[in-house]
């Protein structure tokens, strides 16, 4: 029997005015970037509630990004600055907890950064593959 | 021992019960044994001064208990108000709780009273008080005896010292520490900073809504939640960690996030202004990324 690759799975919460549009960018321009990232569309990067991260790893997410506009393009004007408090907060938090910090990541993409959107992809799903699975914050009765 | 003693502060509250300006007082009330004293509300004189104490067994908080006291009609008539006393660390709470509009600042007679650290059952300081942030009381309508001087406390120093763990000391430590919970809620029940009309663990619709834990991840993400909750309006009054039946160190988590706060959005302190704006309900454009918010513990081998 063969054995199969381990493959991380990544969820990515994207602002559906810049990100979301990144990673359709991205896909109309053919760059590739790991199938495994599973995106979520939100309507601003500070709609995510640290909760949704937390469920996230529950679930057996490996690793989660969070993809907001630049600071200063937010559709909202502000969203995205509360999203850098809250999610430097988060972060922090977990790493006290022990939870790997390359696990969790906050990146800038705008709609027309396709290229950004797959390289930081790529970039994070290698990052969070060589971490192997999430051990730390898993929930056993969502495993399989 | 306290420097007031329980006959200065009955004679003050019985004062104001006489004249009819307060329609009861919130304490203290002795038990059966010295050190099982519990938080009351006095309203005949008789009461007060049979049963009031203020011990080194006074470490409760009676601020959060103003918000449903003050709702109480029977209290309520001809506007009269409820007289509380309140040590140094609590008034922080209840300005805390003015800032956040749970209670009517003029349905309160606010009592400070001098605190000289409080003691448990085994007559050892709490750790709120050995690592005691300030003597001086923030609000008051009257003052007994002097007020004292916000304290350079060493209180940072264990979240330190955690910080300074691996990444894998780190997970370790707090395992052994959260996996004692047994979700009873008394920190939450106890929290001035949670006076939510419905909190979200209570809420069957929230998916955080649980009983016993039944996996190591609900009580990382209880006391995660919890901690993010209460993130820039606990005051640090050290409540959680004092009534934990676990004895499980639960003012480290919001130290660690009153640490954070402080290095990256610059000083505060919750409930030392009444309506300050807290930093996690700010933002500036100069913030620092998250990713420069982490890595500041040990390596992560």
């Amino acid at each position: 029997m063969q054995v199969s690759e381990y493959k991380p799975r990544i969820v990515a919460f994207c602002c559906n005015w810049c990100s979301y549009a990144g990673a359709d960018l991205a896909g109309n321009n053919r760059l590739n970037y790991p199938a495994e990232v599973k995106i979520i569309r939100v309507p601003c990067s500070c709609r995510v509630n640290p909760s949704f991260v937390l469920r996230a790893f529950q679930r057996g997410a490996d690793g989660v990004i969070i993809c907001g506009c630049h600071p200063g393009d937010c559709h909202y004007t502000s969203g995205n600055y509360y999203t850098r408090r809250r999610m430097a907060m988060l972060f922090s938090m977990l790493e006290y907890l022990g939870i790997e910090k390359e696990r969790t990541r906050v990146e800038w993409v705008s709609a027309a950064e396709g290229a950004k959107f797959a390289a930081t992809m790529n970039d994070f799903v290698e990052t969070v593959a060589a971490l192997g699975e999430n051990k730390r914050l898993e929930d056993l009765r969502c495993k399989r | 021992m306290q420097a007031i003693s329980s006959r200065t502060l009955v004679d003050i509250a019985a004062k104001k019960l006489a004249s009819g300006e307060v329609s009861a007082v919130l304490g203290w009330k002795k038990g059966l044994f010295n050190y099982d004293v519990t938080p009351a509300v006095f309203t005949d004189e008789k009461d007060l001064a049979e049963n009031f104490v203020y011990t080194d067994f006074c470490a409760a908080n009676l601020s959060k208990y103003l918000v449903n006291e003050t709702k109480k009609p029977e209290y309520r008539a001809d506007n009269r108000k409820i007289l509380v006393f309140l040590k140094p660390c609590d008034t922080y709470s209840f300005n805390q709780l003015l800032t956040e509009h749970r209670i009517h600042r003029n349905r309160v007679y606010v009592v400070a009273v001098p605190c000289n650290g409080m003691i448990d059952l085994t007559g050892a300081p709490y750790e709120k008080c050995v690592n005691c942030k300030s003597k001086k009381a923030v609000v008051y309508d009257e003052l007994v005896g002097e007020n004292g001087e916000v304290i350079d406390s060493n209180r940072f120093d264990e979240v330190e010292r955690i910080e300074a763990m691996s990444a894998e000391e780190r997970f370790a430590f707090w395992q052994n520490e959260l996996s004692r919970c047994i979700r009873c809620n008394a920190c939450r029940n106890v929290c001035p900073a949670c006076t939510c009309e419905k909190c979200v663990f209570d809420n069957p619709a929230s998916g955080l809504e649980n009983k016993a834990i039944s996996d190591s991840f609900e009580e990382k993400m209880f006391h995660i939640i919890r901690a993010f909750h209460v993130a820039g309006r606990c005051t640090d009054c050290g409540e959680c960690s004092r009534v934990c039946p676990q004895h499980i160190p639960l003012h480290l988590l919001n130290r660690k996030l009153i640490k954070d706060m402080n290095e990256a959005y610059g000083e505060y302190q919750a409930g030392a202004v009444e309506g300050s704006r807290a930093p996690l309900v700010n933002y500036s454009e100069n913030d620092i990324e998250p990713a420069e918010a982490v890595g500041k513990g040990g390596n992560n081998a």
